[in-house]
């Protein structure tokens, strides 16, 4: 069924407001009575929701558009121009090439590659970081992998429920 | 794929050795600034929630207590201003230049960055209000960090406990100079190079020195809480505990001070 423009259009503003609503996740301010270890736990949101559209809509949420919004995850978390850049651009680029094998996967199968795919690109931003002498080598990193991995079945039903709701393709 | 790499890397370089995409950065940040405010909306209500449902008693008692303090801070003030006077005069008698009078404007912190091994904050007031890169920021108890960045509206500041700040301090009962570095632990500064004779001891209070022109003298910056000498090694081991309230306080306190030689924007006395 072929979609007109305008219907395109509004769609869009649902693939935006979901990566807003992620990015908004992404710094939101943990209450003081939690430890501040805890913080290590926070999952990639963005990145969750930027491979979700990857694998359902990879005609319109590519490598480009995950480049885009590396920049402004930048500015939001103060690192280097680029840095989540990088990362966002390789989880893309394996998002974008297997998402034909993604959506056959069960649910478990897929949060273990988004395991991976998350990991690698906190690898990524922290030998950037450790290359300006900003962070020590620190295991703890993969933890937010893992707890990514966790929720991806959650961020799965939410966001395909979003996508039926608002008819986006 | 490859070119956008390419380009992020040059970024990366460009940003990391050269100021050139500051402005770039900062209007990039206005675009985010949105995702800041909404952010913080949790704290908000929790603070709105708390001060709805504070019962009229706890109200008054509390505006009684706060007058008390108010009474108490006059009185000390008096004293104070008192003493800056004398203390100006007597600079003036010398023909030194530093005096005790710095301009300050508060702003109050909309965001507190997601990473444990950074610790920065985003405060609401950037270059309208007339903030700059390099400019200290106190908390009503001492020294808390300085701005890293600006844009517009919003501002970045570095705390003194994160691994990559340190400030030079001075203890006040023996003047003696030293650097406190930041530990990456929230109540944690290791003080560096401290020679295991030193004169300094558990409890002492830790000022800012104004060495290096960034930070202005004599604001608290820590209370030594271990002063440890093990003679194999070159230097004593001491750590302090800033005065700050590094992960507590929402209203900060920015300095203008006069070396930094900008017109006063809201002028209070410190």
């Amino acid at each position: 069924m072929a979609t007109t423009a305008g219907e395109r259009e509004s769609s869009l503003w649902v693939i935006l407001l979901t990566f807003a609503v992620a990015m908004l996740f992404s710094v939101v301010s943990l209450p003081e009575f939690i430890p501040w270890q805890l913080g290590y736990l926070r999952p990639q949101w963005v990145e969750l929701v930027l491979i979700y559209w990857i694998m359902a809509l990879p005609h319109r949420v590519g490598i480009f558009s995950a480049w885009v919004l590396g920049l402004f995850v930048d500015v939001l978390t103060g690192s280097l121009l680029g840095q989540h850049g990088v990362a966002f651009i390789i989880v893309a680029y394996i998002a974008s090439s297997l998402y034909q094998r993604l959506r056959m996967f069960a649910v478990w199968q897929q949060s273990l590659i988004i395991f991976v795919t998350i990991g690698i690109s906190q690898l990524v931003n922290f030998w950037v970081e450790n290359f300006v002498g900003l962070s020590q080598w620190d295991m703890r990193f993969l933890l937010s992998a893992l707890v990514s991995a966790m929720l991806w079945p959650w961020v799965f039903l939410v966001l395909r429920h979003l996508r039926r709701l608002f008819n986006v393709s | 794929m490859i070119g956008l790499t390419l380009l992020s890397i040059a970024l990366m370089v460009v940003d990391h050795l050269s100021d050139l995409l500051d402005e770039v950065r900062s209007g990039l940040t206005v675009v985010v600034t949105p995702v800041y405010i909404v952010a913080d909306y949790p704290n908000r209500a929790a603070d709105l929630a708390q001060q709805m449902f504070t019962s009229r008693d706890g109200l008054q008692e509390q505006v009684i207590s706060l007058e008390e303090q108010l009474l108490l801070m006059k009185v000390k003030t008096e004293k104070m201003s008192a003493l800056t006077a004398e203390n100006n005069r007597l600079r003036d008698l010398l023909g030194s230049a530093a005096k005790l009078q710095d301009n300050v404007l508060v702003a109050e912190l909309v965001g507190v960055d997601p990473d444990p091994n950074k610790h920065e904050v985003v405060i609401d007031k950037g270059t309208q209000h007339d903030v700059f890169v390099g400019q200290p920021v106190l908390d009503a108890e001492g020294l808390m960090g300085q701005v890293i960045e600006v844009s517009p509206l919003t501002s970045r500041v570095l705390l003194i406990s994160d691994q990559s700040h340190s400030v030079p301090v001075q203890v006040v009962r023996s003047n003696l100079r030293l650097i406190a570095q930041g530990t990456g632990v929230t109540r944690q500064l290791d003080l560096m190079h401290v020679q295991g004779t030193a004169d300094i001891k558990q409890g002492d209070l830790l000022v800012s020195s104004g060495l290096g022109n960034r930070f202005p003298v004599g604001y608290p910056v820590g209370i030594v809480t271990q002063f440890k000498h093990n003679p194999s090694e070159p230097f004593a081991k001491a750590t302090a505990n800033p005065s700050a309230m590094l992960d507590r306080s929402r209203y900060v306190l920015l300095v203008f001070t006069e070396a930094s030689l900008r017109e006063p924007v809201i002028g209070a006395e410190g």
